[in-house]
């Protein structure tokens, strides 16, 4: 097939069309990387103004460690997505095993609704569960007779619970993937081999589906550090993660600080992207 | 199915579908209930029935039909439109240059495009930002060339430039997936049959690889058409999209039920929206077969 691909018979009009698809290329990886570079290298500027070259330094990188704010943001960024995404592993796989393995009434309908979270707008999302968290904490409030500083607030477990209402989903589509594509003959050899459900979902299932589980939990991980919207909306006093606090900082102002910080961001997500890879590529190999 | 298969089907269920109505259903149907009640004073709501927040979307305001609240969410849809629009223009040659690539080669460049698609999206839009601050990066060269400043930051095209940075990856990865599994003998065949290229694009190419398109645009059309992030940094407020003025109705403004009642109205847009097109993308596919 690909043999055939370099044989479309030439001509000019081709020929232009290749060097427009070049440019094209050119012109996209450009566009998507020169923000991402110069931001990075103005990380390194010794100016306060930021957009003008006056020489090499590390200074902000120093401040931004030094800086309290910024190092109560990480641990509760790093809390968040470590506890979202443990949960939302574990149930989302649960949910996976269900819709792949089960026939049941209303699983298209839940089919459906699995797939919300990932569409909807994320303000929507937010806004519903600022609605939904201020009721309910108020009705709780009211019901145990809390006031003042021992009421209940939204915070990092509010945030955490929204983190989870959208990762169930992806981690489900991620780990479903890697269910369908798995050789059902497997299951039954186990089975017809005297395995109970229990032995085959341990010893067969669950190994053979581990590069989907990883990869979904990798991706509820990114997500959970990344996301600003749904955080921003759900979070009370005293949980503030990264985002928030970056986007505090962007509106005040433009700094090379924000840069330096967001140069470790970008290289916390790029290391992200080469784990999740070698991940799924162990694990096509692994099958 | 046996009992012991029903039981273990309600302990793997249980805990997500639990979790999912609690904490994302009947969030959802709380705001289509906030929209129909009447407004508190200091945030939240007075649960009694009204249809004020309606009422307050729908009215003209002096003499144009349509207010700012309903033009600010009719803008964020054509936006969409548009950055969805832009995106395939951009998008789909590179998925179509990709695709032409020897397999060795097209996993680094799919490593290029999820690159930014993993990394943090309010960082990316402030890389923007930085560039097109009055006194950002694009203005200092302009002067350093001698050219004049020009004011993009808090301007639609500054909202617009980011909208769709933020949104390429998500147009290029589903259009390479159908343009992969495009099969290129058919290509072939139609030039044996002497159709020009033009032609063989139209009739062959466009159509088989539709589904990418269409996956391509909902996933660009739905998280733009809502996005609170770019408007804010890129806009500064002086460009507003829906998100902020959901983020306004709920935070500063205080009115709950009104901003409920655009949420409503924007997912009922949106639902309407998807459901047409995804039927009009079916039947397309049917005659295309």
């Amino acid at each position: 097939m690909t043999g055939q691909r370099g044989g479309i018979p030439g001509s000019k009009l081709l020929r232009w069309g290749k060097r427009l698809l070049w440019a094209n290329m050119f012109f996209s990886f450009f566009f998507l990387y020169a923000p991402i570079v110069i931001l990075v290298a103005f990380s390194f500027n010794d100016s306060r103004l930021g957009a003008r070259w006056a020489g090499f330094t590390l200074k902000w990188y120093g401040q931004m460690l030094e800086s309290e704010a910024i190092r109560i943001a990480v641990r509760n960024s790093l809390f968040v997505a470590f506890v979202s995404t443990a949960i939302s592993t574990v149930l989302g796989t649960m949910t996976a095993i269900a819709m792949e393995r089960f026939r049941f009434p209303f699983r298209r309908t839940y089919d459906g609704i699995l797939y919300l979270p990932v569409i909807i707008p994320d303000i929507v999302m937010a806004i519903s569960l600022l609605a939904f968290f201020s009721l309910s904490l108020g009705w709780m409030n009211n019901l145990f007779g809390l006031q003042g500083t021992s009421s209940l607030r939204p915070g990092l477990t509010t945030v955490i619970i929204a983190h989870v209402a959208f990762n169930i989903s992806f981690v489900a589509i991620v780990v479903r993937t890697s269910l369908r594509e798995l050789d059902p003959d497997f299951e039954e050899a186990a089975q017809d081999l005297g395995a109970d459900e229990w032995t085959t979902f341990r010893r067969i299932i669950l190994p053979l589906i581990m590069p989907g589980i990883l990869g979904g939990a990798l991706l509820a991980f990114t997500l959970s550090l990344d996301d600003f919207v749904i955080t921003f909306f759900t979070t009370g006093p005293g949980g503030t993660t990264l985002p928030i606090e970056v986007f505090g900082r962007i509106r005040r102002s433009i700094s090379p600080e924000i840069n330096a910080i967001s140069t470790v961001m970008l290289l916390a997500s790029m290391l992200l992207v080469v784990v999740s890879q070698f991940v799924q590529r162990r694990g096509s190999t692994g099958v | 199915m046996t009992a012991r298969r029903k039981s273990l089907l309600a302990i793997l269920l249980g805990p997500g579908a639990f979790w999912i109505t609690l904490f994302f259903l009947i969030p959802l149907v709380l705001v289509v209930v906030y929209s129909f009640l009447e407004r508190r004073s200091g945030g939240g709501v007075l649960w009694s029935f009204s249809l004020d927040a309606y009422v307050k979307l729908f009215s003209p305001t002096g003499d144009t039909l349509i207010n700012d609240f309903m033009m600010i969410l009719l803008r964020s849809l054509w936006w969409a439109a548009l950055t969805s629009f832009v995106c395939l223009i951009i998008g789909y040659p590179l998925a179509f240059f990709i695709a032409l690539q020897p397999p060795s080669h097209r996993t680094a460049y799919l490593f290029f495009v999820l690159i930014p698609f993993w990394t943090n999206f309010l960082v990316r839009t402030y890389a923007w930002k930085f560039i097109l601050n009055n006194n950002g990066l694009l203005n200092n060269l302009l002067q350093a060339l001698g050219m004049k400043r020009i004011a993009l930051i808090n301007t639609p095209t500054a909202v617009l430039i980011g909208l769709v940075y933020g949104s390429l990856p998500f147009m290029v990865l589903p259009l390479y997936a159908s343009i992969e599994k495009l099969d290129f003998d058919l290509v072939e065949a139609a030039q044996d049959l002497g159709a020009n290229y033009v032609r063989v694009f139209s009739r062959v190419i466009l159509p088989l690889t539709m589904p990418g398109i269409v996956a391509g645009i909902v996933l660009v059309f739905i998280p733009v058409s809502g996005q609170y992030i770019v408007p804010t940094i890129l806009g500064g407020g002086k460009v507003a999209m829906l998100g902020n003025l959901l983020a306004q109705q709920f935070g500063p403004a205080l009115n709950w039920p009104f901003g409920s009642a655009i949420a409503v109205v924007f997912m009922a847009l949106l639902m309407v929206g998807v459901i047409f097109y995804l039927r009009g993308d079916a039947r397309e596919e049917e005659v295309g077969l």
